[in-house]
């Protein structure tokens, strides 16, 4: 299953990589063989019913999770090394902003760890909080902007360090599908415009198909990948190139690898 | 009118007129603005026809108390009709204060004058009947002296008071609370840090903090000599664990995907825990310091009672029912009532000020 690439390219690169949780119930098998390398400059989604292992795939490449068999690289580093050389930005599912910050303290909050001047942080606030469309909220709190900005801020905090591989994790789950839409459109203007390396996973087939320059299909019981479905889509996309044929076709395959890997059993709903 | 107004405001009217009634048979002159409180108080009766607003209750209450206040003198012993208008009095400060506050629910919050009219008008109330019940019934002083006699120890007392202010107050409570409530915060973030001490302490915590002051005080005098030091090291006793059991709780009160962050951006562990976790732990170090400041206060003044030198509240309240100084007692306990909300309301202050943020405080800044 995995793409071969020269290795310089290869922002992530998972070997028979393999991840075993223990429970009380027994041991639940996480991952189980995954291969795949993601280049610079993709944006690869992640897909598949709960239970598939699309986070804790995230999660490993992040070192918040330890695989327990594999290999695992980022940028040619292990997790850790990479996790503490801060290779990566990470958006969670709920936007996490800290509600005794302002929005502009959320986004500042990893340059104040990072140890960067007062003038540089400044700065890049600015820069990032304009990136999302956030300026003029600098001052206002996380609790009283609206579930669609907080996660934009959340977004924002996790570019403020510039860290070349943004890994997102069902980054718009929580918001209804309008915001959702337009969200998806500003990400994709932004990575056109930061050419950053993406992972992110989705549970929405039309959001994998319009975002993705490659879907990764992931099915339960053990976690395994299908199925990785190249995208041949133009890189400027249009909110209706969704009813295109081309589009849809994509999204039939998407359907197919997640129909081949019994997700749609009784069982996995 | 609700059904209860309705009935306080009947009631107040025909106990007026009875009370009127049983008042024509004493002589004229005596009493007379009780008598003409209660002759307005029959005229009331009228709002069944003519409504009236509800500061004319509060009027009637206000001239009730002052006509029973000076009329106290007058008598000896006091009528069966002084008493139904003392009766009369409460009611109609209940229905000014029913009345007032069904008009003004709505709107409390943005009017906090008026909002502060009720609970001040229901002391008031509280401590008129105290005054007309102890004086008018020729209450000994020893059991109850009346409040008039308590507010004017306070002032004549005022030097002694102050100095048992400053020795119990300034000198134990103020230093034992910072250095119990310090190090309580301190040795929760090393229980934090090590599962042998946060394996082999707390339990042993929660055995200290279940010993009865009454009995680490003596042990504290003997340790510590009978000045301020030991009332000091009574209060560091008490408001040590409170602190120490909260902080520990509050430093595991942040969110795993919060603390998921911190580990993404490669925090260290002080990074971590100045900037995530003390925040997050900030409503449960000041639900302690609340605590402790009440636990405080009480803390020092019992240990006073063990030995000390001859000044504190402790140690005045005890001599004082042993020399059946009971308004210097009272005198004493209303400086520690007012002292022990001042210092709870001043924590509470500051609390809203640093954690603006938590859901229970920011109600009106969203």
């Amino acid at each position: 299953m995995s793409v071969q690439t020269t290795p310089g390219d290869a922002v992530v690169a998972a070997n028979n990589l393999g991840l075993t949780f223990p429970t009380n119930d027994g041991d639940v098998v996480a991952l189980s063989d995954v291969n795949l390398t993601i280049n610079k400059g993709e944006f690869v989604s992640f897909i598949g019913p709960s239970g598939c292992g699309k986070t804790t795939f995230l999660r490993t490449i992040a070192d918040l999770e330890q695989p327990t068999s594999g290999t695992l690289t980022i940028n040619g580093q292990s997790p850790e090394a990479a996790r503490r050389a801060r290779a990566y930005g990470y958006v969670f599912q709920a936007p996490a902003l800290y509600p005794w910050r302002t929005i502009a303290k959320n986004i500042a909050l990893p340059l104040e760890i990072m140890g960067h001047g007062s003038a540089e942080q400044a700065e890049r606030v600015a820069r990032t909080m304009d990136l999302v469309n956030l300026a003029g909220f600098e001052q206002k709190y996380p609790w009283q902007l609206s579930g669609g900005m907080q996660q934009r801020a959340s977004i924002a905090r996790a570019l403020a360090f510039d860290a070349d591989l943004l890994l997102m994790d069902e980054p718009f789950g929580a918001l209804d599908e309008i915001v959702r839409d337009h969200l998806n459109s500003e990400l994709l203007k932004l990575w056109a415009r930061t050419q950053k390396t993406i992972c992110f996973v989705t549970h929405s087939i039309p959001e994998a198909v319009y975002l993705s320059t490659r879907i990764v299909v992931m099915s339960p019981r053990p976690g395994r990948v299908i199925d990785i479905i190249e995208s041949d889509l133009p890189a400027e996309r249009p909110l209706d190139m969704r009813e295109t044929p081309e589009f849809l076709a994509i999204a039939a395959r998407v359907r197919e690898g997640l129909r081949a890997g019994h997700s749609y059993d009784e069982d996995h709903v | 009118m609700s059904q209860l107004q309705f009935f306080l405001a009947l009631i107040a009217g025909g106990l007026s007129a009875i009370a009127l009634a049983l008042s024509l048979i004493t002589p004229f002159e005596q009493g007379l603005l009780l008598k003409a409180f209660l002759a307005l108080g029959v005229v009331s009766l009228l709002r069944f026809v003519v409504p009236m607003g509800p500061w004319a209750d509060g009027v009637l209450a206000v001239l009730g108390a002052t006509a029973l206040l000076t009329s106290l003198e007058v008598f000896a012993p006091a009528p069966p009709y002084f008493w139904l208008a003392l009766t009369v009095t409460w009611l109609f400060a209940w229905l000014f204060v029913e009345r007032l506050s069904h008009t003004l629910a709505p709107r409390l919050s943005d009017n906090a004058g008026l909002g502060l009219l009720i609970p001040v008008m229901f002391g008031a109330a509280l401590l008129v009947v105290w005054e007309v019940v102890t004086r008018g019934a020729n209450v000994p002083p020893v059991l109850l002296p009346a409040p008039s006699m308590i507010g004017a120890q306070l002032v004549n007392s005022a030097p002694i008071l102050w100095a048992d202010f400053v020795q119990t107050f300034i000198k134990s409570v103020l230093p034992g609370y910072a250095i119990g409530c310090l190090s309580g915060l301190a040795v929760a973030i090393l229980v934090d840090r090590s599962p042998f001490l946060k394996a082999g302490l707390l339990p042993i915590g929660n055995f200290m903090s279940a010993l009865p002051i009454i009995g680490i005080a003596p042990i504290m005098v003997m340790w510590f000599g009978f000045d301020w030091q030991s009332k000091a090291a009574v209060v560091v006793a008490m408001t040590f664990f409170p602190m120490l059991v909260n902080t520990v709780a509050g430093l595991n009160a942040s969110s795993a995907i919060e603390r998921d962050l911190m580990r993404t951006y490669a925090a260290n562990y002080w990074q971590t825990l100045m900037k995530l976790r003390l925040p997050a732990a900030g409503p449960f170090i000041f639900n302690a310091l609340k605590i402790n400041s009440t636990l405080a206060l009480i803390g020092a003044i019992v240990a006073e009672f063990f030995g000390t030198p001859v000044v504190g509240m402790g140690f005045r309240i005890s001599t004082g029912v042993g020399r059946l100084a009971i308004d210097l007692v009272w005198a004493e306990i209303a400086v520690a009532a007012i002292a022990g909300s001042a210092f709870y309301g001043v924590i509470a202050l500051i609390e809203r000020g640093v954690t603006f943020w938590h859901p229970s405080v920011r109600g009106g800044r969203a």
